[in-house]
């Protein structure tokens, strides 16, 4: 098995879950594993339950398949989006622990010595290293190697991706949205240099002394370099714009404020947002798909906004690898591009009552009025509401003190597959 | 990305000389600046003649020129220190106005080239503001950006900018405390992006890079606030704070936006924080009372112009924090007379 060039220490080892939802294959893990693998993965196999999905050799994890949810939901498996990458969040109400970073299949390394290059080690000559230039630059491309890209020369040479900063340091996805995470926010009162938390910044002057402490920070939303997350018609007049621009910096987004959330990369903790971070009903015979971290992301911030927590955004970036095809895309959004108008507006002007002082409360709120107010639009929203109730049920059900010791009947509720 | 290209005599840059000898400062910037007019205003408590370099378009006004327009019928306006700049403001007729502390030069990019601050104001300027929605890919009117999944089609048209906050590498706008605390600490992080500060988000304004447009926002860029022991070395003022606060309360009420993030000047050491802060700390105090103000104050429906709002937020002042120390009724009356002198200069 390869080793990274220098150890990686892993910050919260026993405290956080990688969740990921797969549909085809988890190839792109080989590219994490020097991050990935002290941690425990739940993996959430979304589509044909009968297909296997390898997962490569030496992680720790728990794999679902349709028919495990089924099982350890019953009725309330209902709530879990099928043919959509939304049913990741099943993978958020089965985890013990506090905290979740949740990454898309396609998704890789970002590495800010050049965009895209990768400084790879050879397993057999650890003192050999090489320099390769994924777009623009100098250096060797993967053409001239024989290969497609990054994965498959992995699989050919069995290399280990250590992606490195110009001043050597590792670029380690995880180990920043831990960071951000374990630091305040500040959505009381903006910050002109950004996140005064990192290294090498601080509040300005004018800023308050007394709103220095922060609020707890519940969700660190990354960005991604390459393919930007466009929506389809965006996708449709540009196909070849390509995010270049690696911006330095993390930043609270102000209270009040809500924003289009992202989860290819995406981390928060469970014990203070878990229940809000539901993705919808997306997907196999849903009349929308696409806006399943949308919902999550606004239902969010509305509650964290009421409770008095702080969602980050910016650092870190990964590369997200795979464009997806803008008509299909086009289909899943188009209902949600119309129904946004309304959604937005609604959520906006959102007041969650003072004695909601949990998120499950606030969260059982917010689908009652969502299905007062969004439900004349269409009867999805009704569902929707429905759906957002059966999800905290099955929050509460799944999470009670009972469950969290040992469980008696394993096989009832546990995986089809793990390993370690 | 279109954006509209504006013609050179729409610009002001106004700097207000705090030091007398501006060569250094005017030789670093002459590459940016000398295709603009230029409005230097003298600090009226700096003596004798400042030492500006030829070859600019510019009009200089000094302590005799600002009585002679202010006269005594708005004695309650100093115009002292930092607050020379706005007479450069009210004396100009442009419609866009950049203005950078005189102890700033141009930062330099990773080839070592300096950076064009002017351009990049006047473009955050002339491009749309996105208040009410945030976008995560921060500006989407800057080339190979654009708004991401999620972001209501509706809002993607924006709002006019009416204000453009820069920041600084080297030197930072930190308080006396902080960089007491941490002498050392210097901001090297160049943060390569410009986003607008959404609605109803308050932030501290830095008054040492900033950018406006005139026509829009002008009668809020007001010299009001002044500590008891002002300085001139930023760390003893907070008036560029309260100012920018006064423009964020307005641009919200009138559905413009405020900017922030590039450019970046180069800013250069000067004074001493801890000497400051042993002089003047009760800035740092009265923030604590401004902020939640200017969080909470609503303007009425019939405000529809900088003047109306202006007036508004200072009888607010002069109500609600007016109470809690007379330097903020003081700055509740300047405000009024502020609005005053800038009706009956426009008038002329």
């Amino acid at each position: 098995m390869s080793k990274p060039a220098t150890p990686v220490a892993p910050p919260l080892k026993d405290e956080l879950d990688i969740v990921i939802p797969t549909i085809r294959n988890l190839d792109f893990l080989e590219m994490w594993r020097p991050f990935f693998q002290p941690y425990h993965l739940i993996i959430v196999q979304d589509g044909d339950p009968t297909k296997t999905i390898n997962v490569p050799e030496g992680f720790d994890y728990e794999l679902y398949n349709r028919n495990d949810i089924n099982r350890i939901l019953g009725p309330k498996a209902s709530c879990i989006s099928f043919k959509d990458s939304a049913c990741r969040c099943f993978g958020f109400l089965v985890s013990k622990k506090k905290y979740i970073f949740t990454i898309d299949d396609d998704c890789f390394l970002e590495s800010e010595f050049g965009l895209g290059s990768v400084i790879c080690m050879s397993v057999n000559c650890r003192d050999e290293f090489s320099l390769f230039a994924g777009r623009g630059g100098a250096g060797v491309s993967f053409g001239d190697l024989g290969v497609n890209g990054p994965r498959e020369y992995a699989k050919k040479k069995f290399f280990v991706y250590v992606a490195k900063d110009p001043s050597g340091k590792e670029i380690n996805a995880l180990a920043q949205h831990i960071q951000n995470l374990l630091t305040p926010s500040t959505p009381f009162f903006f910050n002109t240099l950004y996140d005064p938390y990192r290294d090498g910044a601080d509040f300005v002057r004018g800023y308050p002394f007394s709103m220095r402490e922060g609020a707890p920070t519940a969700v660190s939303h990354g960005l991604w370099l390459n393919i930007p997350d466009y929506d389809a018609p965006t996708q449709l007049v540009k196909p070849l714009e390509r995010n270049t621009r690696y911006v330095d910096a993390v930043l609270t987004i102000p209270k009040g404020t809500l924003f289009p959330m992202c989860g290819m990369n995406l981390a928060f903790d469970r014990e203070l947002i878990g229940p809000a971070m539901y993705f919808g009903l997306m997907g196999d015979g849903q009349p929308i798909g696409r806006y399943d971290d949308m919902w999550a992301g606004w239902c969010t911030k509305v509650i964290t906004d009421h409770l008095g927590l702080g969602v980050k955004t910016g650092l870190p970036y990964i590369w997200h690898s795979k464009a997806s095809n803008p008509f299909v895309n086009l289909k899943k959004e188009y209902k949600g591009i119309y129904w946004q108008e309304d959604i937005i507006p609604f959520f906006q002007s959102v007041t969650l009552p003072k004695e909601s002082t949990t998120v499950q409360k606030c969260y059982i709120e917010l689908s009652k009025m969502v299905k007062e107010k969004l439900g004349p639009i269409d009867p999805y929203f009704t569902k929707l509401a429905d759906a957002m109730v059966t999800w905290i049920d099955a929050w509460e059900e799944i999470n009670s003190p009972a469950q969290s010791a040992p469980a008696a009947d394993a096989k009832k509720d546990g995986p089809s597959s793990k390993k370690k | 990305m279109s954006q509209f290209t504006i013609k050179d005599d729409e610009v002001d840059i106004v700097i207000g000389a705090l030091q007398p000898d501006l060569t250094s400062f005017m030789e670093q910037w002459r590459p940016f600046f000398s295709r603009f007019h230029l409005i230097i205003v003298q600090d009226p408590d700096l003596k004798g003649e400042l030492k500006i370099p030829e070859g600019f378009n510019l009009n200089l006004y000094t302590k005799s020129d600002i009585d002679k327009v202010v006269g005594s019928s708005s004695n309650a306006i100093s115009f002292s220190g930092y607050s020379c700049r706005y007479f450069g403001y009210l004396m100009s007729r442009n419609k866009y106005i950049i203005s950078i502390d005189d102890d700033c030069i141009p930062a330099k990019n990773s080839n070592g080239e300096p950076i064009d601050a002017i351009s990049q104001h006047i473009i955050n300027l002339t491009t749309p503001a996105t208040p009410f929605f945030f976008n995560t890919l921060y500006d989407p009117f800057c080339e190979g950006a654009d708004f991401v999944r999620g972001y209501p089609f509706s809002l993607r048209s924006g709002v006019e900018c009416g204000l453009s906050c820069g920041l600084w590498l080297n030197l930072a706008d930190y308080d006396a405390p902080t960089q007491s605390l941490k002498p050392d600490l210097k901001n090297s992080r160049y943060v390569d992006a410009v986003l607008t500060v959404p609605a109803r988000t308050m932030l501290p304004v830095s008054g040492i890079n900033i950018s406006f447009n005139n026509e829009l926002v002008g009668p809020a860029l007001l010299p009001a606030f002044r500590l008891a022991k002002e300085g001139k070395v930023r760390w003893e003022t907070v008036e560029d704070i309260w100012t920018g606060m006064c423009v964020k309360v307005v641009c919200d009420h009138l559905r413009l936006g405020v900017k922030s993030g590039l450019p970046y000047v180069w800013r250069q050491e000067r004074g001493n924080a801890v000497e400051s802060l042993k002089k003047e700390w009760e800035g740092v105090k009265l923030m604590e009372d401004v902020v939640p103000f200017f969080q909470s104050v609503r303007l009425s429906e019939s405000a529809v112009t900088a003047e109306d709002c202006v007036v508004e937020i200072a009888s607010s002042v002069k109500e609600h924090l007016g109470p809690l120390n007379p330097t903020f009724d003081r700055a509740a009356e300047t405000m009024v007379e502020w609005i005053k002198l800038w009706k009956r200069v426009r008038a002329n």
